[in-house]
């Protein structure tokens, strides 16, 4: 939590369980395996992001260059955090995880389209998953959430002189 | 008109905007900013070349990094950097910030009362989640992200989902010397870390009505423990009589005309909620947790559990782990459980009213060897207002050291750290798993509770040490 930026967080991405007590890498840790060097998507376990507000975690996980979180369930606000910065919490039900754990070794591929809400492998489709629109549009079109608000500038203005704010 | 709880009324008032397939705009009347969470919003806001909309709804101050001995000397160059940085945004952006050397300046969760800022109906936002302690007044406040931060700062804005609403309702009277902290963590520990997820809590019963508003302030500072967004309860008299003549509280007139809209707030009779849970007050006991999250707890007169008591796999687990890393064996009576370090401060329980039933245990009477105490008021005020009754004569003369305001203890993130292995008696809200330090294990408590400790070292009743005569 103690930088002022959000860029440069990857490194201390699961730093307790990457790196022994004099920072050298756990061999019996997976993402310091080879073959998940480069990996995007996260498989995880429930209550995944458990904690606290702070926005340092997704933070983390983007910039070590995940793009994708795929869970049996998430924490709220780290579920909200992830969206706010483009990184996809995708729910899918226990059995459907377990078989991700298992066969994800060896250069399986997995490919996660939004726009259909669909999660498939070289075999087909592995799973179809539930996100709300108004999260939906936002990952696709990359908005700004602030320039949309501040299109309704007129709106939070009448609402001000309505309720007499801060008079 | 269809009755409502305060929570949908506060809501409804506060929409901006509404549409088909999104949450709702929400206004937001107050936020509350502080060194950590906000550099990268205010950068945010450079980059874009945004202003700060309202300056005047936004007050800043330092508390998560700050040092509680030397003022001046902050070993850690990041946390330096932090606090620089939010003098700097402040200036910039136009933001009042109660800076390190500033008399007002303390945790934000006790200045924003102690200022009058918060008040009953408003919607109150901060980059911390223990923003629910403002809920207190009748304030619906919850804590938020960074890119949340950022979003309010620019729009005074929120989009927010309407929550579920719950009502803890606690039944009877407290017995003598059971505090607001016992009752809280007992209801974390019969409703577990999740009973709040998705939503907001109203506490409601005898018990609530006959707090005093920092004992409300304890109870719904740990709503978020529960897994709530927040946790309030109806503005009555209590609330009114705190606020009267605090600087930011209108004054004269328009105080009793604020009183009369704040008494609109209040639950109407035959409100319904999407849960009623129930507590009774006289059967809660002094607690102390004894695992890695605040739902491991029970009274003091209970034995550490044993995972087999548990019939979920998964929980028997969980159980397993944190007694692993609370170095704790099944069975053993709470009171056996010795410590070597006391905390007390937070934004839990580190106000007056806290420091003056601890400073009842310790009067007269000495820390037991082997163990540090440490007393870190909330704020400034809270200090002064200590100092002027003697408090701090009777802790530092008992072997407790007094220091200066701030978070410090409760999270680590300055010099104030348990070491690795050793066990804290602390008032603060959270006993996760290297919270107080890499390695340090965490009982959560109430100040009178974390008093006694310090003095027997180890667990005991608090109600059975009689105040000394001195």
């Amino acid at each position: 939590m103690k930088r002022i930026e959000r860029q440069g967080f990857g490194q201390f991405l699961f730093y307790n369980w990457r790196f022994d007590d004099d920072g050298h890498p756990r061999d019996d840790f997976n993402l310091n395996e080879d073959q998940y060097r480069n990996a995007s998507i996260l498989v995880a376990g429930k209550n995944f992001g458990c904690g606290s507000s702070r926005e340092h975690a997704p933070w983390a996980l983007l910039d070590y260059g995940f793009k994708v979180v795929i869970a049996p369930s998430f924490a709220d606000i780290f579920y909200n955090n992830c969206v706010k910065n483009g990184i996809l919490p995708i729910a899918l039900n226990q059995d459907t995880v377990s078989e991700l754990f298992s066969k994800s070794k060896n250069g399986y591929e997995l490919f996660v389209e939004l726009d259909k809400q669909q999660v498939s492998d070289a075999s087909g489709a592995v799973a179809t998953f539930n996100i709300d629109p108004y999260w939906k549009e936002m990952l696709l079109n990359g908005w700004d959430e602030v320039s949309r608000t501040l299109s309704l500038e007129d709106q939070i203005k009448q609402y001000e002189e309505k309720q007499l704010v801060g008079e | 008109m269809e009755p409502k709880t305060i929570i949908e009324k506060i809501w409804d008032k506060h929409v901006v905007h509404q549409e088909e397939g999104s949450p709702d705009l929400l206004y937001i009347d107050l936020h509350l900013v502080h060194e950590v969470t906000s550099p990268q919003a205010f950068e945010g806001l450079r980059m874009n070349k945004r202003r700060v909309r309202r300056p005047d709804l936004t007050f800043a101050t330092m508390d998560h990094n700050v040092p509680t001995i030397a003022r001046h000397i902050i070993n850690d160059p990041v946390s330096k950097v932090q606090m620089e940085k939010l003098e700097e945004n402040c200036n910039e952006f136009g933001v009042e910030i109660a800076d390190i050397n500033h008399p007002d300046q303390g945790i934000v969760h006790v200045i924003g009362p102690e200022l009058g800022l918060t008040q009953p109906g408003k919607t109150i936002v901060c980059g911390d989640s223990h923003t629910s302690t403002h809920g207190a007044f009748g304030a619906l406040a919850f804590g938020i992200g960074t890119s949340e931060v950022e979003h309010v700062l620019s729009t005074q804005t929120l989009w927010q989902s309407r929550p579920k609403t719950i009502e803890i309702r606690v039944n009877g009277h407290l017995g003598s010397g059971v505090t607001a902290k016992d009752l809280i963590l007992a209801v974390i520990a019969k409703f577990g870390v999740n009973a709040g997820t998705g939503a907001v809590v109203e506490y409601t019963g005898e018990a609530i009505r006959n707090m005093t508003m920092e004992e409300r302030m304890t109870v719904c500072n740990m709503s978020i423990e529960a897994g709530a967004k927040a946790g309030l309860i109806s503005p009555d008299e209590t609330t009114f009589l705190y606020l009267k003549g605090k600087r930011h509280t209108p004054s004269g007139e328009a105080f009793d005309d604020a009183i009369a809209e704040w008494k609109k707030l209040a639950t109407d009779p035959g409100a319904e909620y999407d849960e009623v849970l129930e507590i009774g007050a006289e059967e809660i006991e002094p607690q102390v947790t004894w695992g890695t999250n605040p739902s491991m707890g029970s009274s003091v007169y209970a034995r550490v559990p044993f995972p087999e008591d548990y019939e979920d796999p998964g929980d028997q687990k969980s159980i397993k782990q944190a007694l692993a890393y609370m170095d704790l064996q099944p069975g053993t009576p709470i009171q056996n459980i010795d410590i070597q370090y006391v905390f007390i401060g937070s934004c839990t329980n580190s106000r007056l009213s806290d420091l003056r039933s601890a400073a009842e245990i310790v009067r007269g009477r000495k820390v037991h060897e082997g163990v540090t105490a440490l007393v870190v008021p909330g704020s400034k005020s809270v200090k002064n207002a200590a100092e002027a009754e003697g408090l701090d004569t009777v802790f530092k003369d008992a072997g407790f050291e007094w220091r200066e305001a701030g978070c410090s203890m409760c999270l680590a993130m300055n010099d104030d750290i348990v070491p690795p292995g050793e066990r804290c008696a602390s008032t603060s809200n959270r006993n996760f798993e290297g919270r107080q330090g890499n390695g340090a294990r965490t009982h959560l408590v109430s100040p009178a509770m974390a008093a006694a400790a310090a003095i027997e070292g180890r667990f005991t009743d608090a109600r059975k040490v009689k105040p000394l005569v001195v």
